[in-house]
Order: C-alpha cells, then sequence, then structure tokens
C-alpha cells in the first residue's frame, strides 16, 4: 500500500489523477474503522488532512470538506443551526474532533447525519479534478446506497451554504443521546422571505432524499407574512406527506414502519419549533 | 515506511509501519506506550484517546502517516515525573478505576475537558465523556473524579 500525502489542493488533485484507485482519507473515522477490520485493501491512501484548501471556511459559506464537525459547531453554529445541530449528534467528542463534511459526503451512508441539512438548506458541493470543477446540487449528489456523482478522479473540495434564511431544525432518532447511527433522521428549513420550505429525511430510503410533497404542501398552507400558530392538522398532514416521501427497509436499527411513523412524528415536532421560533422572531421584532 | 512524530515532548521515529496501520497500533507496539487502550479498533469505545496537537482523537481511527510531523500526547504524558496529573489523583481518590481499562482514555477526555471548561456542569461533564466506555464503574465514581478535579483547580 502507499501513503501519498500531498500538500496542496493542485497535488492532490494530481495524485489522484495519476492514481484513480487511492482512496481518500480525511478524518479517518470510517477508512479507518474498515482498515482497521480488514474490510478495504486499497492499493493506496490519499492524506487529505495536509490541504490547507480544504481546512477552512469563508464569509461566503464555502466550507472546505476537510473542516471538523467540531469546527463546525464552535464556529458556524450561529449562520448554520441545521448542520450545527446535525453535527452535534455525530459520534462523540473525539469523532466530532476528526470526522468532516466532506467525509460524510464520501461515505454517502443513507445514515449520514448532514445529507438532510445539505439537502434541505439547498446545500451544493464543490467537487475537482485536474480536469477542472464541478458545482453539484446536493439533490443530485446521492446516487444509490454509499453512492455518490463523485468521478474516479474528483475530490470533494467544499460545501456551499447560505446563512439561513430563517428558522432550521435537525431530529435524529437512536438508542441514547451518543454515538448512535440514526434508525431515522430528518431536516427542516424555513424560507420566510421566498415563502417556502426545505424538508428531507435520511436513513430512510436508499439516499437521503428531499421531501418535496411536503414541502409544496407547507409553501401553500403556511401564512410567512403574518405567522400565527399552526393547526394541528396542517402539521399532521406535513408530517404524513413526510412519512409518504420515505421508502425505508427492516434492518437491525428499525422495521420500515417505526421508521414511517418516527419520521411523521419528528416532522410535526420540528415544523412546531421551527415555526414558533419564526411567531417569537416577529415578536422580538414587533 | 517511516513515521516521524513528536511523542509526548520528545521526537520519536517509528520503522516498518505498515501504511494502512492506526496511529494506536504505532504507539503501542512500535514505540512501547501502551497506556492508550485498545479495545474496539472502530471508535465506540475512547479506551485509546490521545491528543493530536492538543485535540483529543480515537488513535485507533488516525492513520500513521496522518501522525508524521504532529504532536501526540498520551496519557504516559500527562504525569510530571512521579508527580500524577490532578486529574489522575482524582481518579485514583474517587474509586474511578476498577479494571482500569477504560481508565487511561476517560483521563485524557476529562483532562481536555477541565482545560477548556475548568469548572463543568454535570451535563457537560457527561457530554464530554459520552465517547468513553467503562464497563465497571457505572459511571458515578467516574463523575465524582471528575467534579473532585474541578473542585481543586
Ligand atoms: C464511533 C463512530 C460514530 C459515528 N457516528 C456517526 C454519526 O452519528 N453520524 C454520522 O453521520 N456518521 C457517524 N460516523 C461516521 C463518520 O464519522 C462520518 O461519516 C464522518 O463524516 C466521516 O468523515 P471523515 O472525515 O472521518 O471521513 P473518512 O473516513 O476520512 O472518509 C470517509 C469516506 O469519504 C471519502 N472522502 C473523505 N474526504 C473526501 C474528499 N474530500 N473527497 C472525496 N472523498 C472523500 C473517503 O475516501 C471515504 O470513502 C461515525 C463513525 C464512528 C467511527
Ligand atoms: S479502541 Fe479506539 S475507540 Fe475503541
Ligand atoms: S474500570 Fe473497567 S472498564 Fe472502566
Amino acid at each position: 500500500m502507499d501513503f501519498l500525502r500531498p500538500e496542496t489542493l493542485a497535488e492532490a488533485l494530481a495524485l489522484k489523477a495519476e492514481r484513480p484507485d487511492a482512496v481518500p482519507i480525511a478524518g479517518g473515522t470510517d477508512v479507518m474503522v474498515e482498515l482497521n477490520f480488514d474490510h478495504r485493501r486499497p492499493p493506496a491512501l490519499l492524506d487529505l488532512t495536509r490541504v490547507p484548501e480544504l481546512q477552512r471556511w469563508d464569509e461566503g459559506l464555502r466550507i472546505g470538506a476537510g473542516v471538523p464537525y467540531a469546527r463546525i459547531i464552535a464556529e458556524l453554529g450561529d449562520r448554520l443551526p441545521g448542520l450545527a445541530m446535525a453535527s452535534r449528534t455525530v459520534g462523540s467528542p473525539q469523532i466530532r474532533n476528526r470526522g468532516t463534511v466532506g467525509g460524510n459526503l464520501g461515505a454517502a451512508s443513507p445514515a449520514g447525519d448532514t445529507h438532510p441539512v445539505l439537502l434541505a438548506s439547498d446545500a451544493v458541493v464543490e467537487v475537482a479534478s485536474a480536469r477542472g470543477s464541478r458545482m453539484i446540487p446536493a439533490t443530485e449528489f446521492y446516487l444509490g446506497v454509499k453512492r455518490n456523482a463523485l468521478e474516479q478522479d474528483e475530490l470533494i473540495v467544499a460545501v456551499h451554504l447560505k446563512p439561513a434564511a430563517g428558522p432550521q431544525q435537525f431530529s435524529k432518532v437512536g438508542t441514547r443521546n451518543a454515538m448512535v447511527i440514526a434508525v431515522c433522521s430528518f431536516a427542516i428549513s424555513l424560507f420566510p422571505a421566498e415563502k417556502r420550505v426545505g424538508a428531507a429525511v435520511g436513513s430512510a430510503a436508499p439516499t437521503p432524499r428531499r421531501a418535496r410533497e411536503a414541502e409544496e404542501f407547507l409553501a401553500s398552507e403556511l401564512d410567512f407574512s403574518s405567522p400565527k400558530p399552526l393547526l394541528d392538522s396542517v402539521k399532521r398532514e406535513f408530517g404524513e406527506l413526510v412519512s409518504r416521501a420515505a421508502s425505508p427497509i427492516d434492518d437491525v436499527r428499525g422495521s420500515a414502519a417505526y421508521r414511517k411513523h418516527a419520521l411523521a412524528v419528528m416532522a410535526r415536532r420540528t415544523l412546531g419549533w421551527a415555526w414558533q421560533e419564526l411567531i417569537d422572531g416577529e415578536r422580538a421584532c414587533a | 515506511m517511516r513515521v516521524n512524530l513528536t511523542v509526548n515532548g520528545e521526537q520519536r521515529q517509528a520503522d516498518d509501519v505498515w501504511e494502512g496501520e492506526s496511529l494506536l497500533y504505532v504507539l503501542r507496539e512500535r514505540l512501547g506506550l501502551p497506556g492508550s487502550k485498545n479495545a474496539c479498533e472502530q471508535g465506540e469505545c475512547g479506551s485509546c484517546t490521545v491528543y493530536l496537537d492538543d485535540v483529543p482523537v480515537c488513535a485507533c481511527l488516525v492513520a500513521a502517516g496522518q501522525a508524521q510531523d504532529r504532536e501526540v500526547r498520551t496519557v504516559e504524558g500527562l504525569a510530571e515525573g512521579d508527580r500524577l496529573d490532578p486529574v489522575q489523583e482524582a481518579f485514583v481518590e474517587a474509586g474511578a478505576v476498577q479494571c482500569g481499562f477504560c481508565t487511561p482514555g476517560l483521563v485524557v477526555a476529562a483532562h481536555d475537558l477541565l482545560e477548556r471548561v475548568p469548572q463543568p456542569s454535570d451535563p457537560e461533564i457527561r457530554e464530554a465523556l459520552a465517547g468513553n466506555l467503562c464497563r465497571c464503574t457505572g459511571y458515578e465514581k467516574i463523575l465524582d473524579a471528575v467534579r473532585l478535579a474541578a473542585a481543586r483547580r
């Protein structure tokens, strides 16, 4: 096995072009588990932790693929509350100190915690190769179970997000608070100025996915200009539509029926919290 | 391959390192530092917790080559000569050590917490130690130890 240690992004892309079989390693929290258990013996590892371009974010909220969760929580929590909430639920402090959004996207597990947030917040994934770079909307990034839109010679460079335009929520079901892979998860983003909603489910289909019908239903039902307490019937219908967007399976973590039920509950609750935040915000301004 | 790194303030060199090897293996098997424990090799138990450039991480999930030119501090590096670190002392006094397998990882995690938050609340302690499993103590004595170490600061 070779251990490749690029010091710049250009060098990393050149190495990846030369050695498309090299497995990128960032925080290593997925890759090292596979190596330790002999589930994978790649011909080469491509260490990305020394590539400075991947370790920083800028004011335009272009977040380097190698920024660990702990820094997203500490440095970006005010502008990206949804992503910070999801990041807080990842693994443990040790895992959050190493694990990255780039790694979450690279692994493309349907259970990855950042995916529903990225979908609900219109994230765009910047990928690059020696041939040039591409901007891939999160909605087009997840192709199947642990499959993403990356070509063999490409690396994930950054995630582009906009500062939260309104309240955001993330919710995840698991057996305890720390160290759980989601049984299922849900993210919602309100865009009051545009009078629309982003909503997405995780760990409840072969890929994380947006709940489009649920989004459209809310956009038509919610009165963003003068937000008032929501009718239970609206919350219930939203929950139903979110649940219907999923196509979960039975597995060791939970049954399909449980996942459908839990998604409806999470959707109702998170909508309630997000909407209340909007009402409270209006009051505070009045 | 060869890996050069600083461990507990000393420049160290490990030879014949397999490229897919973990930092934990290098520390234990190549550098003679068995303090960090190997229990799960999948980031779940925290018994291999070390500082990597001042940030606590699971050494089992760091590729050896990623530690090149970096600074590692293990549980062996906390005591000053024969004088235990106050966190270690508190663990002994509070009865937070039974079989001791989880202790090195917990001590490093608790040490980091108190560096960042000198007077942590109980929820803060629980959150900071959420990545460390103990099969013996039931955690109560471990919480006592962290409270004791905090009170003495
Ligand atoms: C104990 C434990 C608990 C965990 N808990 C959670 C959890 O609660 N929620 C969750 O979502 N995940 C969890 N994970 C999984 C993992 O921590 C996350 O998926 C994390 O985001 C991976 O990031 P990383 O930087 O460590 O990735 P790595 O392991 O370095 O890489 C992961 C994958 O992405 C590829 N990759 C990494 N960076 C790039 C890049 N820039 N370009 C192209 N490909 C790239 C790698 O080749 C690999 O295939 C857990 C893992 C462990 C060990
Ligand atoms: S051995 Fe590293 S976390 Fe268990
Ligand atoms: S003292 Fe035995 S595992 Fe903690």
